[in-house]
């Protein structure tokens, strides 16, 4: 990993929720094309990391950086969530978010919001250029879908949708809004094995054929072990251990940190 | 829960567990209401009567209405699912039909076109002008139907800027001779202003915290009105405001109320022309997203300080376009127009439509400000019987009337696969 092409780079990045520090001093850093793993116990903090990343909180300290594709830097620790996502991080939700009462292609349309002009003259109006958007917006969303396989679902209600599908249209919804960096929180969550796998196949598709980097939090160690090509581990809120996945698997401090949770549980 | 509901069956409520379940809420209503339905005092006579036949008639009402309730819930709560989404289906294809396809949505435009257009000139005066209040709260009902329904921002001051628009035609009436139509955009923009100035403070406010603040937001402009004399007259309100005019054309009161009639008629079309529009805009996508999810929306790009002044100025603007209009149909207005519950009776318009659905809202405006007006025997009970419908329609059709449907999107793949 060479320093020249990193996208995502946090400096001392700390959550406080009064007296509980949450994220303690992340240092973390994805670099372009790479599939990177962030694991931990329950409670460790990682959630609370995406969402300082992803503007949804403002972190109580440390700097995050961005390297968008055109090679400008940003600092972006405590801009609003919409901005973010305008620079070009895009996430999904350990908890699915999903507009539930909206169709399918309605969701990845709205995740296009970001890269459409139409105001509210635009709509009013609905001149050619808007009628033209509109037209693009919906052709593109359904190519998304088709991508990750939900096309035979586009007209149905988001909450209709089988679990694993859900999942899927988090992921074609954050697609959407074209990010260079894509977060996802425990996309396998609640898969069968089956799913799982093939959630696998498709975070790699994601990543090639794309051209998307993905950082993402599981739980599921044969899918981060076989997915990743490297591995943050973070427990109490501290960064314990990085590195390969050999590395990772052997690092005492993570064997320490694990069979420690199934301990308690 | 689900076995106890799969058990019973409509002629179980010949049983007489339930009908001893009726019983027992009777004589617990009969007791509850003996203070206020059967204890009399009689001022003159210095006596207490009793009136018994009351209680007997309570006692029957609240058994049959309560067996009837607890028969419909438990219907609905059984009802062979698949069977009812089919005659559901149909049901809805009815005004699907209606509408999607030309054949037959030409025809049916045309005849309520008709209709519309020849009403003034076969019913009374009287008639024209509840048509009119019924148009005038078709428009409010939309124009708060982006804040709630599309917006799924609990907002009960809407009334606020009704007043905004009719003040805003009256004073600017009274001091500069302002006509109806320019009037008519001035208050529109300045309700749009209101709206953001409102939209501002309330920006981070959710749910039950918005409702209050917006309420009170309500109340503030009308007590405002009420007492700053030297601005708005006070409680006694401003008359002899012009009814709109048209190149100077001397009108007969039945032929200027014909007149308002058919300016109602034009921004009803308007306004539901621009709801079709903006619904499936980026900007209706944006404010439909954020009511299904505040976070989510964010994290998608949305900006949500903006979506939420958008909402709040553009229902603005409906309300303060109905308000001149009030204002130019009665000639007279004061603060006693603007109350709290014509908040609450547009929201209630909105409720009982069903959020986010144009048809459902206008059946809904028409059925709340016509039913009363024609079942005037009915008048003492009209909120009881509003508080009883929105309900009813909560447990039985918490959609609304016409509950809001999204858009159906057709693929070349698609309509390959299917056919
Ligand atoms: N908004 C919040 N307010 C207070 N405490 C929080 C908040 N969000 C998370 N926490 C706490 O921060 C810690 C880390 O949580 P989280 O980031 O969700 O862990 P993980 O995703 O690694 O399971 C937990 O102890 C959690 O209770
Ligand atoms: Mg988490």
């Amino acid at each position: 990993m060479s320093e020249s092409n990193c996208i995502l780079d946090t400096r001392a990045l700390t959550m406080d929720f009064g007296g509980l520090r949450a994220v303690d001093a992340m240092n973390l850093k994805v670099c372009e094309g790479e599939i990177v793993a962030l694991i931990g116990p329950n409670g460790a903090g990682k959630t609370t990391f995406f969402n300082c990343v992803t503007g949804m909180l403002k972190p109580s300290l440390g700097t995050i950086v961005i390297t968008m594709p055109d090679g400008q830097e940003k600092e972006i620790q405590g801009k609003r969530p919409n901005v973010v996502t305008n620079y070009g991080l895009a996430r999904t939700f350990q908890n699915i978010r999903l507009f539930q009462n909206l169709t399918v292609l309605e969701n990845v349309m709205i995740g296009r919001h970001t890269r459409m002009k139409a105001g509210i003259l635009g709509a009013v109006l609905r001149n050619k250029a808007t009628k033209e958007e509109e037209e693009r917006v919906i052709y593109e969303s359904y190519e998304y879908l088709k991508k990750l396989h939900l096309e035979q679902h586009v007209n149905e209600l988001a909450k209709n949708l089988p679990y694993g599908a859900q999942r899927r249209l988090e992921i074609a919804r954050a697609m959407a809004t074209e990010p260079f960096l894509l977060l996802l929180d425990e996309p396998a969550a609640g898969m069968n094995p089956q799913e799982t796998r093939e959630l696998d196949n498709l975070i790699v598709k994601i990543r090639d054929t794309e051209k998307i980097t993905i950082l993402l939090i599981e739980h599921d160690m044969n899918l981060v072990m076989s997915l990743s090509e490297r591995i943050y581990v973070m427990d109490y809120g501290k960064l314990i251990a990085q590195g390969t996945p050999e590395e990772i698997k052997h690092h005492p401090e993570v064997i320490k940190a694990y069979l420690g949770e199934e301990v308690d549980a | 829960m689900s076995n106890v509901s799969t058990e019973i069956k409509p002629t179980s409520f010949l049983s007489f567990k339930e009908l001893k379940k009726s019983l027992f809420t009777a004589v617990w209503f009969m007791i509850l209401t003996l203070p206020i339905m059967v204890i009399k005092v009689n001022t003159i006579e210095n006596t207490v009567e009793w009136h018994w036949n009351r209680m007997v008639f309570v006692g029957l009402l609240i058994f049959f209405g309560s067996w009837g309730w607890r028969y419909l819930l438990a219907r609905r709560e059984m009802g062979p699912r698949p069977r009812k989404a089919e005659s559901e289906r149909k049901r809805f294809n009815l005004t699907a039909i209606l509408m999607e396809r030309k054949q037959v949505r030409t025809p049916t435009i045309i005849i309520l076109a008709v209709m519309v257009i020849v009403f003034p000139f076969i019913s009374s005066m009287y008639q024209t002008n509840i048509m009119i209040t019924a148009l005038n709260y078709i428009i409010l009902g939309l124009g708060l139907n982006i804040v709630i329904g599309l917006g799924g921002m609990l907002h009960l001051g809407y009334i606020a800027f009704y007043a905004v628009g009719a003040y805003s035609y009256a004073l600017l009436n009274y001091h500069f001779g302002v006509s109806f139509w320019l009037a008519l955009p001035i208050g529109a923009g300045l309700s749009a202003i209101f709206g953001i100035l409102l939209a501002i403070p309330v920006l981070r406010l959710r749910g039950d915290y918005l409702a209050i603040v917006t309420l009170g937001f309500g109340e503030i402009v009308r007590i405002i009105l009420e007492n700053w004399n030297d601005f708005s007259f006070g409680p006694s309100g401003i008359a002899n405001i012009p009814r709109p005019g048209l190149f100077g054309i001397d009108f007969s009161l039945p032929q200027v109320t014909t007149f308002i009639y058919f300016i109602m008629i034009g921004l009803v079309v308007f306004t539901i022309f621009l709801m079709i529009r903006l619904e499936n805009s980026r900007l209706g996508r944006a404010w439909v997203a954020m009511r299904e999810d505040e976070v989510a929306s964010r994290a998608m790009g949305i900006d949500i300080r903006k979506n939420k002044l958008t909402a709040f100025s553009l229902g603005a603007v409906w309300a303060g376009m109905a308000g001149v209009v009030f204002a130019s149909k009665t000639t007279f207005i004061n603060p006693a127009s603007f109350t709290i519950w014509e908040s609450v009776m547009v929201l209630s318009i909105v409720v009982l439509g069903g959020m986010g659905s144009i048809i459902g809202i206008i059946i809904a405006a028409l059925i709340m400000i016509l039913l009363p007006e024609y079942l005037r025997a009915f008048s003492e009970f009209r909120m009881l019987l509003f508080g009883f419908l929105l309900v009813a329609m909560m447990v039985f059709r918490p959609g609304g009337l016409v509950p809001a449907k999204r858009k159906v999107y057709t693929f070349p793949q698609e309509e390959a696969g299917n056919e």
